[in-house]
């Protein structure tokens, strides 16, 4: 069932549009990561959901009917802030009372409710402090408690772990997805890190200046961006982004890279002799000291060491970088530098038409469209 | 992390020395004053020694003043009423009106909203001259000359620009997130206004609201004008001791250690959120 809908919302202030008609719905209980870099209108959006803008256009639908125009009060959303907003006149449990007193109820059920919450988030023996006297840890989750506590259907968090040390912001990240399954709310949350995208969302939508570019599940957003955009906002290192000229021989798509012909695989007829931007994420391609087949030549200038994995800097003959990345134990060995091989496995490599950065599906290789809007 | 010398130290006493004692002299002197005869005051050289009287106080709260040309009925106590009244009930109305419309000015921004904000500030540069012929004769005009009615209301032009200036700054330094947020929660937009901004700008209004008070208190020729010797506060009816016999230096001295007090006590007592609530209000975090 569809518990959040925005169809064609448009949102400018003053002569900068910063949502220009854009479109989404999240099922109930669904977890939607808004995802984007700065300045493309994710906190805009979240606040025309709670009523704090109106949208200049558009709709917005809770729960099948439209709420554009009805105060923030009177719509039951559950919001955190990035800046947390805590009221700094008020101890920690009267926060998490505000949204309980507002829908009434005895003093007793509300603190009863306050003391439930507070236990599940471990916050419950610093109730009785001031949001001065709490660790920035302990006001994200007396942020996140009083959005949680009143059951909202809807949820929006606004980067809430933008605020917190990394340490914290890891763990939040593993309990993050029970919590939200636990309460069962529509959550919208958004954020810049594509990590956290990942690892809390059931679909991400991508903000690009003021639309969705995509709108679909983290593998698949990983594996089939739409653009050259949406593939370099996702990965660490960054994808790889090649610029050459697509022929096909044979039925098979091929492309130059610093002086070697590399495969592309089938399917590409229609996109012969065009300009492209070849992708290769980092962890598709493996570095050898020993030829291999279809394996480049690189120079092999940096290696770094990180725990799990190792990511290397390499250059191809005519000079340009390359990131590769593989777990510790790679072919490399103890190598640090010098000549190597590096191959690109195949099925791994995205084409992106080089004029308009979009996409360029192989047409055999199925309807893999993770196009835009999808459920 | 102290990095004074002595004699940096010494230096320094001295002029803070100097500083209080320019001053203070004068308020301990007045003090003295209250407790002396007209003849001790008038004294020359003047002595620091003498045999203090009550008299003056007596003069003043029984309200009978003895002259060498006779009795004289004084209604000093009636001024000081008057100046507590006038001023009380002037901040009053300035912060029921001056609290909501610094909200306004802070938090909305609609047409010729910084226009009204300054022009109500320019109150305060207007010298009050200016204002009160025309002023006195509207007052007699629509019957309020002489009236605490015509004199709270004309006391606005003192307090309503410090408040709505000051609170208005105070408002402004409140995350608008932390309204919304209680919005969010579902408390509604009166509430929000007196749950979480009224609070949280409490030390500016406090200030504010202190300020206004004295100057209201210090306030002399709006009422030396527009009032008649029973609405008048204690700043016009000190002029009660300039009498024909003479100037009456030792009911004088009384007077301004009576009406000082208040504000003087108030202030002391107010000292630490004034400081705090000024400086917050004016610099952005």
């Amino acid at each position: 069932m569809t518990s959040l809908e925005l169809n064609a919302v448009s949102k400018s202030f003053k002569n900068d549009q910063v949502l220009s008609g854009l479109s989404l719905s999240a099922t109930e209980g669904e977890t939607v990561v808004v995802f984007g870099p700065s300045g493309t209108g994710k906190t805009v959006l979240l606040r025309l959901i709670s009523g704090i803008y109106d949208p200049d256009d558009g709709d917005i639908r809770l729960d099948g009917s439209s709420v554009v125009g009805i105060a923030p009060e009177h719509r039951g959303i559950g919001m955190a802030f990035q800046n947390f907003a805590l009221y700094p006149h008020m101890e920690a449990a009267d926060n998490i009372a505000s949204p309980l007193e507002a829908r009434g109820g005895t003093a007793a059920q509300i603190m009863e409710k306050v003391r439930e919450i507070a236990t599940l988030l471990k916050i419950d023996h610093v109730l009785s402090h001031r949001p001065k006297e709490l660790s920035n840890g302990q006001k994200q989750r007396t942020a996140l408690a009083r959005a949680l506590v009143a059951g909202p259907k809807i949820l929006l968090l606004d980067d809430p772990l933008r605020n917190v040390d990394a340490k914290l912001r890891f763990e939040m990240r593993l309990e993050l997805p029970r919590l939200l399954r636990d309460f069962g709310s529509t959550t919208l949350y958004v954020t810049q890190d594509y990590k956290e995208a990942m690892a809390l969302g059931d679909r991400i939508a991508v903000l690009l200046k003021g639309d969705f570019a995509q709108v679909a599940t983290p593998q698949d957003i990983y594996n089939n961006p739409v653009n050259v955009e949406v593939a370099k906002l996702f990965g660490d290192p960054t994808i790889n982004l090649i610029e050459t000229r697509l022929t096909v021989a044979d039925g098979r798509a091929q492309a130059d890279l610093a002086g070697t012909t590399v495969e592309l695989g089938t399917g590409y007829d229609h996109a012969d002799g065009r300009d492209i931007v070849v992708g290769v994420r980092p962890e598709a391609i493996s570095v050898s000291e020993t030829p291999l087949e279809g394996a480049l030549p690189v120079e092999l200038i940096a290696v770094t060491p990180l725990n799990e994995r190792v990511v290397m800097l390499l250059h191809l003959a005519d000079g340009t970088e390359f990131f590769a990345s593989s777990p510790e134990d790679g072919a490399t060995g103890t190598r640090r530098h010098g000549p190597a091989f590096a191959r690109i496995a195949p099925d791994a490599v995205l084409v992106f038409d080089r004029d308009s950065g979009q996409r360029i599906h192989p047409l055999d290789a199925g309807p893999q469209v993770s196009g835009q809007q999808t459920q | 992390m102290n990095h004074t010398s002595t004699a940096e130290r010494i230096i320094r006493g001295l002029l803070l020395t100097l500083v209080l004692l320019f001053f203070l002299f004068p308020i301990f002197w007045i003090f003295l004053m209250s407790f002396q005869t007209n003849e001790d005051i008038l004294r020359i050289p003047p002595s620091l020694f003498f045999t203090p009287t009550l008299e003056n106080y007596v003069a003043l709260i029984s309200g009978r003043l003895s002259t060498v040309a006779g009795d004289l009925d004084i209604a000093f106590m009636r001024n000081l009423w008057n100046s507590v009244l006038l001023s009380s009930l002037s901040v009053g109305v300035a912060l029921i009106l001056g609290v909501p419309a610094a909200y306004a000015f802070a938090r909305f921004k609609f047409r010729l909203g910084e226009n009204i904000a300054f022009t109500l500030l320019s109150f305060r540069f207007a010298p009050p001259l200016l204002v009160l012929l025309p002023l006195s004769l509207y007052f007699s005009e629509l019957g309020l000359s002489d009236t605490y009615l015509g004199l709270v209301w004309v006391y606005q032009l003192i307090a309503l620009p410090l408040i709505l200036w000051i609170v208005r700054g105070y408002f402004e330094d409140i995350s608008p997130d932390i309204e919304n947020a209680y919005r969010i929660d579902g408390h509604s937009w009166a509430k929000t206004f007196r749950k979480i901004a009224i609070p949280l700008a409490r030390p500016g209004i406090a200030a504010a609201s202190l300020l206004a008070f004295i100057f209201c208190w210090n306030n002399f020729v709006f009422a030396l004008v527009l009032a008649s010797a029973d609405k008048q506060p204690v700043t016009v009816g000190a002029l009660a001791f300039v009498t024909a016999s003479g100037i009456q230096y030792g009911q004088v001295a009384a007077a301004i250690v009576l009406s000082v007090t208040p504000t003087l006590l108030l202030a002391l007592y107010a000292q630490r959120y004034l400081v705090e609530g000024l400086s917050l209000g004016a610099v952005k975090g």
